[in-house]
């Protein structure tokens, strides 16, 4: 039964997407809905079932399915298998229900728009690229679903194509995970050298067992970190996230804040056996997480488009995801990818129904006051803000992001030798995060739903799209009591699921520990009350002239430090090679050799000529020479025999 | 009777009838429309027929190979006609049949000037190319592997576009010097084994028992490499390329890129590292290298093109790179995935190469400054191409990337470091695939666009034909990868085998 | 017993054809002209003669008269072709006129 459901999970959204794809656009765009809904519906309700199965079975055995074989060489084997275990449980379910719900909402957001079986069909492509990837007990399979997610993301970024600005965030998004791609493929193919297979559980005992050289699982593991870091956005790739908010809020909501950019996430967390026998790149990850994350909030705070302020603090979670993994309390990462799906997927569908219902308008100083016309919304934000600012006790991103901040507290990191970095310092700045968070989200709260009404509401939230929200919310603020702290409750069902054996204690943990991450969200909050909150704010805009807070409004400058290391260099290259230098030399060579024939023809034309004309004049005298022998005069003829007769004769007797 | 000759003497045949009934008097009074068209579509429908027979035949020889057909031509030389087929002639025969198909049904119908010679032509190229795949005498090889050029040759200067004299000149310069090479390479090794035993022959398998001296079999083989180089192409020799597939008629590019250039890779593997596997083996680095040289090259120079077709034509050197790599690679798993990445190159490029010569067709250009935003006008087109692009940009799961994997795994045996420069090209394909997708097919709509005719529908049933056969050979490669390895000489093992014609 | 020596036979020869020669060369007259041509065949004919007598073989002449023969066939149509010039109405024997071909 098992066997058969779980390729089911993939199939299902797979032939709804090829159905909208053959159909062109010439199926009723209810039914179009109906059917990508219903494909991902199905989804959902096959890994609820599978969910129950598994976790209602005795052993804790993970449920395999070899589907065929992909490839076989002497030196290498793939398959395509699916295997289920807690860990991808947990992305089947988040991916599925999730994703159900977002088609749900887009249904009536995407209404009346005439690529409505385009962005369907790459929706549903995409529910199912994330299922193989997160399914897949190979990592060459990963791959397909890897990039096939990036291909869906790419479609859906430049899903409104008559602008340039939004194929060019498109190309820009996929350039730069493609980047993270083949760095990626770099490190399959060490392992697949290495090992000669790239089956999850035979790699895993491989490290165990230590049949890989260090210096391979430190590669390997930088290799995969590359790309991991570059589908989930992290320094330095994190340039591509925050305009890839040019597709529709739905894509932004599933794929750039829920799923696909969880992948890195997951991809590390699957190998975490790998990972953790490759300390350097452990250290990496979480410098980068924390610089990430500090960095990320800090844009956050300066921003003026509301989904780019979510895109920012998307990156910012993604952070504290990747702080958490180079910890190596995995288990605490993807606790936090679950709240963070729940609640960045809301507060990405409120803001879409924020951005409908005011006519387009994305800039948040051009809202105001929005609480009165719509209150319902403003609930559901303040639902996802307050998950998101982690505020205490009440959300779920409170629960998450404390078993993150609790276990960098004791980590340690080892940079060289003598030398290592203290969890503290980590901790210090991902606190320190956790206060910028809380600040930014509630200064884009209250400055949209607070103050002066300045833009007029019209119309109002369709039911559709506001019982996602409804779920979504709900998810949100209870979504995080499977995982409690040992200070407060012990409950610890979330990480024994995924690790029955189980090793996470806390026991020793100081309690101020415990306040000091619960403090920081509520300073910030109190912070955006008295510096947007109050209707007489002290800040109502940001005065955005100093040069500070113009390079963190753009990125850092990353942006623009691309375009001068990356992409002029290649622009001018490209502008070498419009013509192909060889093409070039070979018609040189052609024309020279022209002008060489052209020359040598002229030289023989010249010489012949010459030649012939002397011929020519002394063949003619000649011939009037002997012409005048040919008289006709019988006499001179015999004369001449005579003669020839006796110079004859003359010859034979002198000789 | 073995039907290998029947499958070179078809198309040969059915290109002659299809001249002939083009001729007015032939026809009588009434002339049957597309008289030559209809011919050229029974001849390939005859000849996959054979070629069925041929695959499902119960091998008659006990053997790898699976069928064999002699005949003596001139034997006062050693000169016989000799066709052999293994695995990888099967393949590389129903890649060939495959795409003929699309040539025919969706690129030659609307010849009209001199429609029977076209057809006449673009036959005679396909018999070149059948008989090239089949013969294991070398004398015959030569043969098939001159008589492609020529149709072809008179194809782009007499139907092609703008610049297709030039372009033609230019083709037929390459291949045919390095044609002579070969030539002289085969004759050189002829004599070697003449001065050898005293028995002259072209005989494949018994010139391949030949002892040469190690510097005698690197200049012979070199001979080989530099006529099959031109042909694939290897970076310094493709210069070539773009112009013949930029200036040809759609069907001949389709060939040119389909068809024509395995000749190349399926040459390197039979005469190159078969008949010289030792001078293979020590020539291998360079070759190597300049198949990263041309991954790279060609990628970068397709970053550049604003011409669709020769955005293509350059992808093709960029993709090919990875056959050069694979084949010199020394192991079975990269000549493995040299040929599964040929026979998904041949179907992708050239289902890309049909897609940009219908582009031609209505809107009369081939820079993509002046095309922009067919999505609107042409979904069915652009989806097709969206397809195609994003399959030559090594999307797994698709033809390509099976053959690009297994090669750079078995690159990454070799040299590490080729391989990493190598998946630097697969970022550079992203780069061309993406930004010809989005200059031509999800892009603006022009404000000057004239209106335009979609695919009908059953065009789009062979592009979702080859789509089908891209998606199998990419997510189940395995049957073909059993299927398509050469056979091998059996030199070492049962000499005696090779000796007797069966 | 031989009056003239062969060498003397041989010396009357020489001189009877130079003169012969001579004429051919020098006189216009086609009637000279023929006439030298006679002498030079005689000329011939005596060494035949003296030949056949000094070997003692009668081939000398038997060679003598088939040249005599030859001389008169020759005269014959020589002069009948000077007759039917003359028939033709050219007025002269000069054979120098004779050179151009026309009708």
């Amino acid at each position: 039964m098992p066997e058969f459901l779980l390729p089911l999970i993939v199939l299902s959204p797979f032939s709804a997407a090829i159905i909208l794809f053959l159909s062109a656009g010439r199926m009723p765009a209810r039914y179009v809905g109906l059917l990508a809904t219903g494909s991902v519906g199905l989804s959902a309700i096959i890994s609820v079932i599978l969910a129950v199965l598994l976790l209602s079975a005795p052993s804790a055995e993970p449920i395999r399915v070899t589907l065929w074989e992909w490839m076989h060489t002497p030196v290498f084997s793939a398959h395509i298998a699916f295997e289920l275990d807690p860990l991808s449980l947990v992305m089947i379910l988040v991916v599925t229900v999730i994703g159900f719900l977002i088609h749900l909402y887009a249904v009536d957001y995407m209404r009346g728009d005439p690529g409505i079986a385009r962005f369907f069909g790459s929706m549903t492509l995409f529910i199912a690229a994330m299922l193989v990837l997160v399914l897949s007990s190979d990592l060459l399979c990963l791959f397909i679903g890897w990039e096939g997610v990036g291909l869906c993301s790419y479609l859906l970024i430049g899903f409104w194509y008559t602008n340039p600005a939004n194929t060019a965030a498109a190309r820009k998004a996929f350039y730069i995970t493609r980047i993270g791609d083949a760095a990626m493929l770099c490190g399959l193919l060490l392992l697949a050298a290495t090992v000669g297979t790239l089956q999850i559980d035979t790699l895993t005992e491989a490290v165990t067992a230590g049949q890989i050289t260090p210096t391979a699982v430190t590669g390997t593991a930088l290799f995969l970190l590359v790309g991991a870091l570059a589908k989930s956005a992290q320094i330095p790739f994190q340039t591509w996230l925050p305009d890839a908010m040019a597709g529709p809020t739905p894509t932004s909501a599933l794929i750039h804040a829920a799923t696909m950019v969880t992948a890195g996430v997951y991809l590390i967390a699957r190998l975490h056996i790998l990972f953790t026998a490759a300390t350097v790149a452990m250290t990496v990850m979480a410098v980068i997480g924390t610089l990430t994350l500090l960095m990320a909030a800090c844009s956050a705070l300066v921003q003026a488009d509301l989904k780019r302020i979510l895109a920012w603090s998307t990156i910012s979670q993604l952070g504290y995801m990747f702080l958490a993994l180079g910890t190596g309390v995995w288990q605490a990462a993807l606790f936090h990818l679950m709240t963070h799906a729940f609640f960045k997927a809301l507060l990405f569908l409120t803001a879409g129904a924020i951005i409908e219902r005011v006519h387009h308008e994305q800039n948040i100083f051009r809202m105001g006051g929005l609480l009165r016309t719509m209150p319902g919304i403003a609930g559901s934000f303040l639902a996802g803000a307050s998950a998101l600012a982690g505020l205490p006790l009440i959300t779920a991103g409170f629960y998450s992001k404390e078993l993150i901040l609790s276990s960098v507290w004791h980590a340690n990191f080892p940079i060289s030798s003598r030398f290592s970095l203290s969890g503290h310092v980590l901790w210090a700045i991902a606190v320190v995060g956790a206060f910028l968070t809380s600040l930014y989200i509630f200064r884009c709260f209250f400055i949209v739903f607070f103050g002066p009404l300045k833009k007029d509401a019209s119309g109002h939230t369709p039911l559709l799209m506001a019982i996602p929200l409804a779920c979504i919310s709900f998810l949100s603020v209870f979504g995080g009591v499977v995982e409690i702290p040992d200070t407060l409750a012990p409950v610890h069902l979330f990480t024994q699921m995924l690790n029955p054996s189980g090793f996470f204690t806390h026991t020793e943990d100081p309690a101020w520990l415990l306040y000091a991450g619960a403090a920081a969200p509520l300073v910030g909050l109190s912070v955006a009350w008295l510096l947007w909150g109050r209707t007489s704010s002290v800040i109502q805009e940001i005065p955005g002239q100093t040069i500070i807070i113009r390079l963190t409004e753009s990125g850092w400058g990353f942006d623009i430090l691309y375009d001068f290391v990356l992409v002029r260099p290649f622009r001018f290259l490209n502008w070498l090679g419009r013509h192909d230098i060889l093409d070039r030399m070979s018609s040189g060579a052609a024309s020279a050799t022209r002008r060489t024939n052209a020359f040598l023809v002229r030289f023989r034309t010249g010489i012949l000529s010459y030649v012939s004309e002397r011929t020519i004049v002394m063949t003619r005298e000649g011939n009037v020479l002997l012409a005048r022998m040919q008289n006709g005069r019988v006499r001179w003829y015999a004369a001449w025999i005579v003669t020839g007769l006796c110079v004859a004769l003359a010859s034979a007797v002198l000789s | 009777m073995s039907p290998l000759p029947a499958l070179v003497l078809v198309p040969a045949l059915g290109g002659a009838i299809a001249w002939l009934v083009d001729r007015p008097r032939f026809v009588g009074a009434r002339k049957i429309t597309d008289a030559s068209w209809r011919v050229t579509l029974m001849a390939l429908v005859l000849e996959t027929l054979i070629l069925v027979l041929a695959t499902f035949r119960r091998p008659a020889h006990p053997g790898p190979w699976l069928d064999h057909f002699t005949a003596p031509w001139i034997p006062s030389m050693g000169i016989s006609i000799r066709l052999d087929m293994d695995g990888l002639s099967l393949s590389l025969l129903w890649l060939t049949i495959i795409l003929s198909f699309p040539c025919v049904l969706l690129a030659t119908r609307q010849i009209r000037v001199n429609a029977g010679a076209f057809h006449f032509l673009l036959l005679a190229t396909i018999t070149g190319i059948i008989g090239t795949f089949l013969a294991t005498d070398l004398f015959l090889f030569f043969f098939f592997w001159e008589l492609m050029l020529v149709p072809m040759f008179v194809l782009i200067s007499a139907w092609g576009h703008e610049g297709r004299h030039r372009a033609a000149i230019k083709f037929f310069l390459f291949t045919q010097g390095s044609g002579l090479l070969m030539l002289l390479s085969i004759l050189g090794l002829v004599v070697a084994h003449f001065h050898e035993t005293g028995v002259l022959t072209f005989d494949y398998f018994t010139l391949a028992a030949t002892r040469l001296s190690p510097s005698l079999s690197m200049v012979l083989m070199l001979g080989f490499f530099i006529a099959f180089a031109v042909k694939l192409p290897v970076v310094p020799v493709h210069v070539w390329l773009p112009d013949a597939h930029t200036q040809a008629p759609t069907a001949g590019s389709v060939l040119l890129a389909g068809i024509l250039l395995k000749t190349g890779g399926y040459g390197m593997i039979r005469f190159n590292i078969m008949l010289f596997p030792e001078a293979a083996e020590r020539f291998a680095p360079i070759a190597m290298a300049l198949g990263v040289a041309g991954i790279l090259y060609g990628a970068w120079m397709s970053c550049a093109q604003n011409d669709v077709k020769r955005l293509i034509a350059y992808s093709s050197i960029s993709h090919l790179g990875f056959v050069l790599l694979g084949i010199f690679s020394g192991s079975r798993t990269g000549m493995q995935g040299a040929i599964i990445q040929m026979i998904a190159h041949g179907l992708s490029t050239g289902a890309l190469f049909l897609i940009a010569g219908s582009i031609q067709d209505r809107l009369h250009t081939r820079d993509m400054h002046q095309i922009g935003g067919l999505w609107t006008s042409m979904p069915r087109l652009s989806g097709a191409g969206l397809f195609f692009a994003v399959a030559s940009l090594g999307m797994p799961g698709l033809g390509n990337f099976a053959g690009e994997f297994l090669v750079l795994i078995a690159t990454w045996h070799v040299s590490p470091a080729a391989a990493v420069l190598t998946t630097a090209g697969l970022v550079l394909a992203a780069i061309y695939s993406l930004r010809m997708v989005n200059r031509i097919f999800l892009a603006p709509e022009r404000a000057d666009q004239q209106p335009v005719t979609d695919f009908p529908a059953r065009h789009m049933i062979i592009l979702g034909s080859i789509m089908i056969f891209l998606v199998v050979l990419g997510l189940y490669p395995q049957p073909f990868m059993t299927f398509s390895t050469p056979s091998p000489l059996s030199i070492t093992a049962e000499p005696d085998k090779v000796e007797s014609p069966p | 017993m031989p009056v003239f020596s062969f060498n003397d036979a041989l010396l009357v020869a020489v001189l009877l054809f130079a003169t012969g020669l001579t004429g051919v060369l020098v006189r216009r007259n086609l009637l000279f002209m023929l006439m030298s041509l006679d002498i030079m065949l005689n000329a011939a004919a005596l060494v035949f003669v003296a030949a056949g007598a000094r070997w003692h073989d009668a081939s000398g002449q038997v060679m003598f008269l088939m040249i005599l023969a030859l001389a008169a066939t020759e005269t014959a149509v020589g002069l009948a072709i000077i007759l039917r010039l003359h028939a033709r109405g050219r007025p002269s024997l000069d054979a120098d006129t004779g050179n151009l071909l026309r009708g």
